[in-house]
C-alpha cells in the first residue's frame, strides 16, 4: 500500500443534512497516491469536492472517513511540509512583496539570519521572475505578478508537497499561459512533488504526469488516473503537435461531458457502493496507447465494483 | 479640478463664516437708550438691563487675550485656557489609555473565541449603553478621589466602542489569511501577533477614534461635576462669572482640541491601513 510517497485511502467528506437523517455525502471512497516528484492535476465539476480533497491534503479540513498517508505518516493538521498555493493568492496586504516570502521562509526555518531570508527569498523572487518589485505591495501587482509572489512563497518554503487550488482560475488567457510555462520550468528545475485542481483541460495536459478525474458530486468519486505520455520538457506551441495529445484531450473532455454524469448515476444506483471501500482504485488509463476501446473496459470495470 | 474645488470650497467656507459673524455682530449690538434715564438707572451705572448674548468681535478680541497668554496661573479661579486644556487632555489622555489596555486584550479574546462571545455578550450589552456619567457616584464612592473619578468615567466609557471593534476585526479576519498563518505552522501567539494583528488594525483604530471622540465630549460634563480644573470646569466657572464671552470662546476651544484629536488618531489610522 505504501509504495506510494502520499497515500489517499478512502477518504470521505459528508455534511449533516438538514431536514434528513442521511448526511449529504459530497465524494467517498478517494483512493490514489503520489509518488515523490511527480505532478499529478485533478479535473472535476464543480461540487465534486476537489478543494475539499485539497484541503483535506493540506490539513486544513478534516475527512469524515478515510485517512492521507505521507511519507508513512497520516496527515494530521496543517505542516510546512504541505505549501499551498490558494486560487485568490492569499497574499498579506499590509506586507510588501519580499515581506510575504520572508514571512514563509522564517517560519520555514526560524533559525536562519536575517540576511539568509532575504537572500534565500530574493532568490525564489528572481524565479519567478519578480525582482524590482519587491518593495510593492500585492494591491499595486496585476493578479498574474500576484500569483507569482504566491507561487514564489510556496516553493520558497521547499514543501515536500505542493498543493495549488486552481492557481490560475482568476487569470486572463495570456497571462495564464506566461505563468503556465514559468511554472513548468521551475518544476524543470525543483521536479516538486505537485498536486493541483484545474477546471483547465489544456493546463492539465500541459503540466502534468498524471491526471485524476473525478465524477460528479454529490456520491462523487475519483473515477480515472490518467497518464500523460508526452515527454518532457514541454512547451505550450509544441505540445499540441505531439500525437497523444488528441487522444488524452479527447478522452478528457469525453469524460467531462458525458461520463462523468453517467458514471455517478449508476455509482448512486448501487446500493452496496455505500460502504468504505480501499478497493475501489481509479482505473489507470492511457489514452496514447488504449485508444478508444478505454470506454467500454471502464464502464465494465466500474460495474464490477 | 481637485485643487481649484478645493479653493472654492475654502471661499465658500469663509463667506459662509463672515455671514454668520456679520448677521450675530448686528443682532447684539446694544440698543442705544432715547428716554432719559430714571434716577435708578442713573445710580446704577446707566446700565442697560438687557442681557446679551456677547458679539463676535468682543469673543474674538477676548480669545486673543487668553492665547497670548495660555499658561498663566493666578489661583484656584483663574488659570490660562492652556492649563485647563492642559488637565482635559492628560485625564482624556490617561483614562483612554487604561481603557485600550483593558479593551484590546479582552476584544481579542471576543474575537478569537465563539465561546467567550457569547459568555461575554450580556455584559457587555448590558454595560455599554449606561451613560458614563451615571457611574460618577459609585466612582466618586469607592475612589474618593474626583480626579481620580473623573479619570474612571473616560476609561468606562472609551472602553466599549474600542472593545466592540477589537472583537468585530479580529472575527472577521479573512479566513484565507488564517490559513496562511496555518499551513505556515504559526503558533496561536504569532498568528495573534503577525496576522490577526495587522489585518484587524484599521477596524481597531476606527473604534479608538470613536472611543477618544466620546472620551473628549464625556471630559466636558465629568468636569462640570467634579470640579476643580479642566476646560468643563472653566466653562461651568466663567457661566458662574457671568463672563459669556468666556464661554463663548472656551466652546470653541473644546471643538478645537476635539478636532485635533480626532485627526491625531486619523493619522494614526492612515499607517495600519493596507488596500486588498
Amino acid at each position: 500500500m505504501s509504495n506510494h510517497f502520499l497515500e489517499v485511502q478512502g477518504l470521505a467528506k459528508r455534511y449533516p443534512n438538514p431536514g434528513s437523517e442521511q448526511d449529504l455525502t459530497v465524494f467517498e471512497n478517494a483512493n490514489f497516491g503520489i509518488n515523490k516528484g511527480e505532478f499529478v492535476c485533478i479535473i472535476g465539476h464543480s461540487g465534486c469536492g476537489k478543494s475539499t480533497i485539497l484541503n483535506i491534503l493540506a490539513g486544513l479540513d478534516e475527512a469524515s472517513d478515510g485517512a492521507v498517508i505521507m511519507n508513512d505518516k497520516e496527515v494530521i493538521g496543517p505542516s510546512l511540509d504541505r505549501g499551498v498555493v490558494f486560487q485568490n493568492y492569499s497574499l498579506l496586504p499590509w506586507r510588501s512583496t519580499l515581506k510575504n516570502i520572508t514571512f514563509a521562509v522564517q517560519a520555514r526555518w526560524p533559525n536562519w539570519s536575517k540576511e539568509q531570508v532575504l537572500e534565500h527569498s530574493m532568490k525564489f523572487l528572481e524565479l519567478v521572475g519578480l525582482n524590482g518589485v519587491e518593495h510593492r505591495k500585492p494591491s499595486q501587482l496585476s493578479g498574474g505578478m500576484r500569483q507569482r509572489v504566491s507561487i514564489a512563497r510556496a516553493f520558497a518554503t521547499q514543501p515536500q508537497l505542493l498543493l495549488m487550488d486552481e492557481p490560475f482560475g482568476a487569470l486572463d488567457a495570456l497571462t495564464r499561459g506566461l505563468i503556465q510555462e514559468e511554472l513548468l520550468k521551475i518544476w524543470e528545475e525543483t521536479h516538486q512533488t505537485v498536486f493541483m485542481i484545474t477546471h483547465d483541460v489544456d493546463e492539465a495536459i500541459l503540466l502534468s504526469d498524471r491526471i485524476l478525474l473525478m465524477t460528479n458530486g454529490p456520491h462523487a468519486q475519483v473515477a480515472e488516473s490518467v497518464s500523460v505520455s508526452i515527454p518532457r520538457p514541454r512547451n505550450r506551441t509544441d505540445i499540441i503537435h505531439h500525437p497523444a495529445y488528441y487522444k488524452i484531450r479527447n478522452h478528457l473532455v469525453d469524460f467531462l461531458v458525458n461520463r462523468s454524469k453517467e458514471l455517478n448515476d449508476s455509482a448512486a444506483s448501487d446500493t452496496t457502493n455505500k460502504a468504505v471501500s480501499y478497493d475501489i482504485h481509479p482505473v489507470v488509463v492511457d489514452p496514447a496507447i488504449d485508444g478508444n476501446e478505454t470506454e467500454q473496459q471502464t464502464q465494465s470495470k466500474q460495474a464490477a465494483i | 479640478m481637485i485643487a481649484s474645488q478645493r479653493f472654492k470650497a475654502t471661499v465658500l467656507s469663509v463667506v459662509m463664516l463672515l455671514i454668520f459673524l456679520g448677521i450675530w455682530e448686528g443682532l447684539n449690538i446694544a440698543p442705544t437708550d432715547t428716554a432719559p434715564k430714571s434716577e435708578y438707572e442713573l445710580l446704577m451705572g446707566g446700565a442697560s438691563q438687557e442681557a446679551r448674548v456677547p458679539p463676535p468681535s468682543a469673543v474674538i478680541k477676548r480669545a486673543f487675550e487668553e492665547l497670548s497668554n495660555p499658561f498663566y496661573d493666578a489661583g484656584p479661579n483663574d488659570k490660562g485656557i492652556g492649563i485647563q486644556l492642559g488637565y482635559s487632555l492628560y485625564r482624556v489622555l490617561t483614562g483612554f489609555f487604561f481603557a485600550a489596555l483593558v479593551a484590546l486584550p479582552i476584544g481579542f479574546l471576543v474575537g478569537m473565541s465563539p465561546l467567550m462571545h457569547k459568555a461575554l455578550d450580556p455584559f457587555i450589552q448590558v454595560l455599554r449603553p449606561i451613560s458614563p456619567l451615571a457611574w460618577m457616584p459609585l466612582a466618586l464612592f469607592i475612589i474618593q478621589d474626583s480626579e481620580a473619578s473623573a479619570i474612571f468615567v473616560i476609561f468606562i466609557c472609551s472602553i466599549w466602542p474600542m472593545l466592540i471593534n477589537t472583537a468585530f476585526g479580529v472575527a472577521n479576519v479573512r479566513q484565507d489569511w488564517i490559513n496562511v498563518a496555518r499551513t505556515h505552522e504559526l503558533g496561536s501567539f504569532k498568528t495573534a501577533l503577525q496576522v490577526i494583528l495587522p489585518a484587524a488594525a484599521p477596524t481597531i483604530l476606527t473604534g479608538m477614534r470613536i472611543s477618544i471622540g466620546i472620551a473628549w465630549l464625556v471630559i466636558v460634563a465629568a468636569e462640570m461635576l467634579v470640579g476643580g480644573t479642566g476646560i468643563g470646569y472653566y466653562v461651568w466657572n466663567e457661566w458662574n462669572n457671568l463672563d459669556l464671552i468666556s464661554v463663548i470662546f472656551s466652546i470653541l476651544m473644546i471643538g478645537i482640541v476635539g478636532m485635533m484629536l480626532d485627526l491625531a488618531l486619523g493619522r494614526i489610522s492612515r499607517l495600519v491601513e493596507y488596500e486588498e
